[in-house]
């Protein structure tokens, strides 16, 4: 039937968290955030080989990561922004950053720029309201955006 | 080391108490001098906020500055430097908090920290510019007993955030710490504890108000090899902290009050629910576990009482509805996180399929307190029904975003005028947004009621967890409206038809209303399908969601009729019903806001009067914001 | 069981504590609609997600409506299940099913059958209040079996708790969320990429269009009206007990005689009957039983034991999936709708002269895994596939009534000979229980050498999940076990895989209830009544069949006879028998 590639080390490595987790189905959660952290996303072949581990269907393993907004099939960019919409960070105007991130990079909410610089997604709220409207990029967190400043702490991002 | 009976509770607690005496002491008392090492003062404390508004300015940054120059002035036996968690005001963060006088510094950045040395700690001379500057009296304030932010705050679920070390057990310790668990254990049968969380008439800070002795009754009544207590630290309401500065601030209370939960229901085993998110709250709340696992108050055999319990914790991964319980023991099980009908209640039937007692964070914190505090004490404060206090977060076009915690019955008026210092900027308040999406618009004229469960609810409006935005006269409604079923469609987990397809229609009608395509009778069709959602969604998730709507619509009515009739947004934040236009009288020709405008849309030659073109415009504003002679209008 | 009173519409209603409204309404002739709500009592069919929330009903002093398919009765409620505020709330929620559906009926394969439609109907809905909105984004396909249109589903989940909970497959369930949700295959891939099997258990609960059979009607009307084919017949036991419902008929009406006339009169050139094929089918398994039990007995270790019955694809499909390191389990001989072709195409072919590419063999079955079964390679010599298509007893219906034959009204004939003669131990193959029950009428008497005192094994009949049974022969303790569903299946080869199986035989059907409740079978819309009463039907059948052992079959004992030999010969094992093939999805790295 359907085969496909993932290179050995990664398998072995994807199948030693399941051990890790005891093999137990209602660890899949957790055993999908250690992936994640480890590998930046969560490809199909990871997730077939989580299901065969953990002895459930594909389908139940797709199911739930496609249900939490926190699991992603693509890769993210190298730096990856998120720009707060929470309500706090709304009513002061986070929407107009979003917007004016879009129109730099040109990608939309979920997108990954061509060069693999960048990506772009939403949060709700970071818990720094006071210094709403907030972005992330990275770990780092800009607060009191002003449209006007995107380009310019964009173009100042550069790949180490 | 660890404790293996309540002597040794009480051992730790003494060598731990020395070193709040100084933090208790002084925070007891006003404070106007400044003390410092050369004007004789033998130990100073520096505490440093570590949560996360304040880390987001470079708190941490602050405290390794702070350390470095007193290493450098070779004072490190006679300062210590101690993170802790929120001090609430994080408006003004990055704070700084000097013990023992007091000192309440705002603002600080890394930069400040060597001259905080230098002056004050060595000198004894405050760093004026640093204070808090009272906006009526335009005077520098240091002492925060003295601001009128913390004038009308009762700390009880805060009583250690921005005060202890919450990485540091003994600090909670000797504030209480472990006291209620070492009664409980040893001087209390499970039904007496319940009895007294009972007496307290605590009700359930995580939206419903349930009240929690009674919940942990039903969890006992149910026979069962197996029960679970399960922290509820999902907190998934979009501009709302209060949960994880808790946890970031104090989280051994969670781990106490979970553990005399399990103790009072007949379980040994809890879960903490929170979101992947929260990296901070996950550290702090780790730290606790294990330190409370060293010190002999998680494992077996609890202070030798033979009782057993431990906490593990399962992450969230981004999903709001999973703050709703059943959809929660599904997550906690590894499975898509969609609610199931109630009853069977988690009490009943829950993690898997064991009697489960869900509670939320703020809850939890607000037990250990009232177990060594007395019930009664508990219940003097706030209202006939609604007892204790309730942490909020203060956020949007308010002077003092923060953190604040109030007994129940106090007005909205008071927190917004008197803690939140007012409308941001000097404009005119519009509305409060209580209760997060499942909550609604308050007005004017509902800033006197004095604020509970019931209260709220009549008010058309939710306590829900303690989400509190204000608005001024720059928001629309029908946008924030718009705003909140945003949220519910995008987190409606799918399951039941109401919310599934109702809250979708909804926001495509709101959406039409707010590009210029409404009728009026969109406005009728909004309300009967807003009432049927309600009333046949099967969780909380649908039950609530169109309160935003049906709150905006009755309060704000005209504005509504203003969206369809007139195609006007009075607040300009309607993009498709505004039009940019430029005053030729005024306009230089400087051609500035032709060369930003992304859409092309302004043309004009150098020197004359530029003009937008409407059908290219995208309204996106920019010209407006570059334009030096205030020559573009927008109506 | 303790007793309470409540109110319901104003009528006294008293049932046991613990009932759901919906069924206390229903003790008193109040018909609350539902849609995603399905509970086959007694058997492991249950979808109870309270979620389409159209049975909601008032119950005083409650805040908001409760679902009545899942609100128990308590002392003194007082229920209304058609005030004002229900019967608002139950339009505007089928309303708003309605504005996430094409309003297609005319053209949809469910037209007349779907649950939907009828509740619309059944509403008043006349209108379309919520024009112009987005429609949830969803796929098609079209595998051999089964037609996917998710445009259609309104998300009831019964197939995804068919083919996860009681099937155990997992091919399909739930993704992504919200408005976005949908019923789909892992990473949204296509069903024919998955392991399903093809049970066809999915369509058989889908209560609109979403999930139907794929028709294979109209090529069946080209090869009747073409001149150049011979086109033969071969319907299921299972057909003959449920195909009346289609007409009319109360359930477990027998129509095997009527369904003869209707063969012939739609323009068959013969119509036989898979019954043979099934007579058959115990013979060369029967055998097979025999040789292992021997060469066990004789102390060869090499025997795999139980051997399993493999007369259903949906159960091959699912062990060439989930367990192919227990393929040599399984008996090798076919099904009765394989060996039917093989035989028609070979035997009986030859003897009156057709070439094999003038001949159509076209079967009717209750079953959807056939439509796929008919296109293994295993199943086809020289290119050309030993039974040309399948078609559903549904299929079949829909046929008869575009050709206006008065179905009701048409005399009783026989089938065809030499290929339409069965005994009652080929009826039975159609419910669970029957294929070894028809196998031990043989076994027994082949391996005892004596009549048996009682023909039937009531044992090993019901509608339990797993049976099992221990079967005297001649002083041999034969134990047995049937088992039915896919997720009964799969507990069966889990302790078989574990060492911890004891049985000598074990009989497996992948569909609830056996064929009688199969994919492709009328609709039994949450009946469970229904699949009770065509298993009865089926003994019935056997009960007054003058000869009810297969080995007593006259024709297959001629079959024998003039051109196979004997059960296992060589000729016997390239017509009828097979082997199975590793499906397991494969990762390679
Ligand atoms: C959609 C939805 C989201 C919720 N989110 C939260 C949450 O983030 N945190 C929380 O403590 N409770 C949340 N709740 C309430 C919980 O379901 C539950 O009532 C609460 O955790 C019980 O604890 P309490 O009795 O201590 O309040 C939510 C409820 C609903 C319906
Ligand atoms: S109300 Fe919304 S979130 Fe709750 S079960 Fe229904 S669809 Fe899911
Ligand atoms: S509002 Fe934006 S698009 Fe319109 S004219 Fe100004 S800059 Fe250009
Ligand atoms: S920026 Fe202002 S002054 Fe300059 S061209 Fe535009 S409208 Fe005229
Ligand atoms: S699924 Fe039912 S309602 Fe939908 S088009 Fe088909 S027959 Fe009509
Ligand atoms: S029911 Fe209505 S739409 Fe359908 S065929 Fe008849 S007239 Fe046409
Ligand atoms: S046919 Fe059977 S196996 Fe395939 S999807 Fe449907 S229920 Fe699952
Ligand atoms: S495909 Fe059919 S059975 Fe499955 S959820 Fe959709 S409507 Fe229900
Ligand atoms: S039990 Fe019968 S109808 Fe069901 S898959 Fe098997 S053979 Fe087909
Ligand atoms: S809403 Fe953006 S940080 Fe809180
Ligand atoms: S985070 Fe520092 S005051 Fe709130
Ligand atoms: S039938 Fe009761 S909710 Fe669907």
């Amino acid at each position: 039937m359907s085969d496909f590639k993932l290179s050995p080390e990664v398998v072995k490595q994807v199948e030693a968290i399941c051990e890790k987790h005891g093999n137990k189905p209602g660890e899949l959660i957790n055993i999908l955030h250690e992936c994640q952290n480890n590998y930046g996303y969560l490809p199909e072949p990871m997730q077939r080989v989580i299901a065969a581990k953990l002895g459930i269907p594909a389908t139940q393993v797709y199911g739930v990561v496609t249900f939490y907004s926190f699991f992603t099939m693509t890769p993210k960019g190298r730096h990856p922004i998120s720009v707060c919409l929470g309500t706090a960070c709304y009513v002061r105007g986070s929407e107009k950053i979003l917007e004016e991130i879009k129109r730099v990079i040109g990608i939309d909410v979920g997108e990954t720029t061509p060069d693999g610089k960048f990506s772009l997604d939403c949060l709700r709220c970071v818990g720094a309201c006071g210094l709403a409207p907030v972005m992330m990029i990275g770990k780092k967190v800009y607060g009191r955006m002003e449209p006007q400043n995107v380009r310019k702490i964009l173009e100042e991002i550069q790949d180490d | 080391m660890k404790t293996k009976s309540v002597d040794d509770l009480m051992v730790i607690r003494r060598r731990a108490e020395g070193m709040l005496s100084l933090r208790e002491k002084c925070n007891a008392i006003v404070s106007e001098e400044s003390c410092g090492l050369d004007k004789g003062t033998e130990h100073i404390q520096i505490l440093c906020c570590g949560g996360t508004g304040c880390k987001a300015s470079e708190s941490a940054l602050i405290a390794e500055n702070l350390q470095a120059s007193i290493k450098e002035h070779g004072i490190a036996d006679k300062v210590d430097v101690i993170t802790t968690g929120c001090f609430g005001f994080c408006e003004k963060g990055p704070i700084v908090k000097i013990i023992p006088d007091n000192t309440f510094y705002t603002q600080v950045t890394p930069d400040d920290a060597e001259e905080i040395v230098r002056e004050h700690i060595v000198k004894g001379n405050k760093v004026e510019r640093l204070l808090y500057l009272d906006p009526k009296t335009l005077r520098h304030i240091s002492d925060s007993k003295h601001m009128n932010f913390y004038g009308k705050q009762i700390r009880i679920a805060l009583r250690n955030c921005g005060f202890i070390d919450p990485e540091n057990i003994e600090e909670y310790i000797a504030r209480d710490g472990y006291q209620a668990l070492a009664d409980a254990l040893t001087k209390s049968t499970p039904e007496e504890v319940i009895e007294k969380v009972k007496a307290s008439g605590l009700r359930g800070r995580g939206g419903a108000g349930f009240p929690t002795g009674k919940k942990w009754e039903f969890s006992r009544s149910y026979q069962s090899d197996e029960k679970y207590v399960v922290c509820n630290a999902d907190e998934g309401d979009p501009g709302a902290f209060m949960d994880r500065s808790i946890m970031e601030g104090d989280p051994n209370s969670i781990v106490e009050a979970m553990t005399i939960c399990g103790y009072c229901i007949g379980s040994h085993d809890g879960l903490i629910y929170i979101r992947a998110e929260y990296p901070l709250a996950v550290h702090r709340i780790q730290v606790a576990i294990e330190q409370a696992r060293e010190y002999g108050f998680l494992g077996k055999d609890i202070l030798g009482t033979g009782f057993d319990f431990d906490i593990e914790i399962r992450y969230g991964a981004g999903a709001f509805v999973c703050g709703e319980e059943t959809a929660l023991i599904h997550s906690m099980e590894g499975k898509r996180g969609e609610p199931t009908l109630k009853p069977p209640f988690p009490a009943e039937s829950g993690y898997l399929g064991k009697p489960t007692n869900v509670n939320n964070v703020e809850t939890l914190a607000n037990i250990p307190i009232i177990l060594t505090k007395g019930a009664e004490w508990f219940s003097s404060i706030g209202t006939e029904k609604s007892k204790g206090t309730k942490v909020f977060a203060l956020a949007g076009k308010i002077n003092n975003v923060g953190l604040i915690e109030v007994p129940m019955g106090t007005t909205l008026r008071e927190i917004i005028y008197d803690i939140g210092g007012g409308v941001k900027n000097g404009k005119k308040f519009k509305a409060v947004q209580t209760g997060g999406p499942s909550g609604g618009c308050l007005t004017e004229k509902h800033l006197d009621i004095p604020i509970d469960y019931e209260s709220l609810t009549a008010a058309g409006s939710m306590m829900g967890s303690g989400g509190m935005i204000v608005m001024d006269e720059d928001d629309c409604m029908v946008s924030v409206a718009k705003f909140y079923l945003e949220f519910t469609v995008g987190e409606s987990c799918g399951k039941c038809t109401p919310c599934r397809i109702g809250n979708k229609r909804m926001l495509e009608i709101l959406t039409r209303i707010t590009e210029g395509n409404g009728e009026m009778a969109d406005l009728q069709r909004l309300k009967d399908l807003a009432t049927v959602i309600k009333d046949t969604a099967l969780c909380g998730l649908g039950q609530t969601s169109p309160n935003p709507v049906l709150s905006t619509i009755n309060n704000f009515y005209d504005e509504y009729v203003e969206h369809v009739k007139n195609r006007k947004c009075r607040s300009k934040k309607c993009k498709a019903l505004l039009t940019y236009t430029i005053d030729p009288a005024k306009c230089k020709g400087c051609g500035l806001c032709a060369k930003d405008c992304p859409a092309s849309a302004i043309m004009g030659t150098v020197r004359k009067p530029h003009v937008i073109n409407p059908y290219e415009c995208i309204r996106c504003g920019m010209c407006m914001s570059r334009c030096h002679f205030g020559a573009i209008s927008v109506f | 069981m303790e007793n309470i009173n409540l109110k319901i519409d104003n009528h006294e209603v008293f049932v046991p504590k613990g009932t759901m409204i919906l069924e206390a309404a229903a003790s008193i002739g109040i018909n609350i609609p539902t849609l995603c709500h399905l509970n086959l009592r007694g058997t492991c069919v249950q979808n109870r997600p309270a979620s389409c929330r159209l049975c909601v009903v008032e119950i005083q002093g409650r805040r908001n409506l409760a679902p009545a398919c899942e609100t128990k009765c308590m002392p003194d409620m007082v229920v209304s299940t058609n005030s004002m505020r229900v019967i608002k709330a139950r339009k505007t929620i089928a309303e708003l099913i309605l504005s996430d559906h094409p309003n297609d009926c005319l053209t949809c394969p469910k037209c007349g059958e779907c649950e939907l439609q009828a509740l619309i109907t059944r509403l008043n809905i006349t209108e379309m209040p919520f024009k112009g909105g987005e429609l949830s984004q969803r796929k098609k396909e079209l595998t051999c079996s089964i037609t996917r249109n998710m445009d259609k589903c309104i998300y009831c989940r019964r197939c995804e708790t068919m083919c996860n909970d009681v099937q155990t497959v997992g091919a399909l369930g739930a993704v992504r969320r919200g408005f976005d949700t949908t019923i789909a295959p892992s990473f949204d891939k296509m069903l024919k990429d998955t392991n399903c099997t093809s049970c066809g258990q999915c369509v058989a609960v889908c209560p609109t269009g979403a999930l139907t059979e794929h028709d294979n009607t109209d090529q069946l009307m080209d090869d009747l009206r073409n001149p150049d084919k011979i086109v033969i017949a071969q319907p299921a036991p299972a057909v003959r007990a449920a195909l009346g419902e289609e007409f009319g008929m109360p359930a477990g009406t027998l129509v095997t005689g009527k369904l003869a006339t209707a063969l012939r009169e739609l323009g068959f050139d013969y119509v036989f009957d898979t019954d043979f094929a099934a007579d058959l089918t115990i013979m060369e398994e029967g055998y097979e039983i025999l040789d292992r039990l021997k060469r066990h007995l004789e102390g060869d270790k090499s025997v795999k034991l139980p051997i399993m019955t493999s007369c259903c694809p949906g159960w091959v499909n699912f062990f060439e999936h989930e367990f192919p390191d227990l393929l040599d389990y399984p008996s090798t001989a076919r099904s009765p709708q394989a060996m039917f072709g093989a035989i028609a195409k070979s035997y009986w072919a030859e003897k009156m002269g057709i070439p094999r590419e003038k001949l159509v063999v076209v079967s009717i079955m209750p079953c959807l895994a056939k439509k796929y079964e008919v296109t293994r390679n295993d199943l086809k010599h020289g290119g050309l596939p030993d039974v040309d298509y399948s078609i559903s007893t549904r299929e079949l219906a829909r046929i008869l009534k575009r050709a206006n034959i008065g179905f009701a009204g048409l005399p009783d004939s026989d089938f065809d000979k030499p290929l339409g003669e069965s005994t009652g131990a080929g009826v039975i193959f159609g419910t669970t229980g029957g294929v070894l029950e028809a196998a031990l009428r043989t076994v027994y008497e082949a391996y005892a050498g004596k009549t048996l005192p009682k023909i039937e094994f009531t044992e090993v009949r019901g509608l339990e999940g797993i049976r099992e049974a221990t079967i005297d022969l001649n002083g041999f303790p034969l134990k047995v076990c049937v088992a039915h569903t896919l997720g009964n299946a799969r507990r069966i080869m889990n302790k078989l895989r574990s060492g911890e199986l004891d049985y000598h035989v074990v009989e497996v059907m992948a569909c609830p209830g056996g064929c009688i409740g199969g994919g492709g079978q009328p609709y039994h819309h949450g009946h469970v009544e229904v699949l009770q009463a065509r298993q009865k039907a089926l003994y019935s059948e056997d009960e007054h069949k003058p000869i009810r052992k297969s080995h007593e079959n006259p024709d297959i004992l001629r079959l024998y006879e003039e051109y196979l030999g004997a059960p296992l010969s060589e000729r016997s094992e390239e017509l009828l028998h097979t082997h199975y093939i590793d499906k397991s999805i494969k990762m390679t790295w």
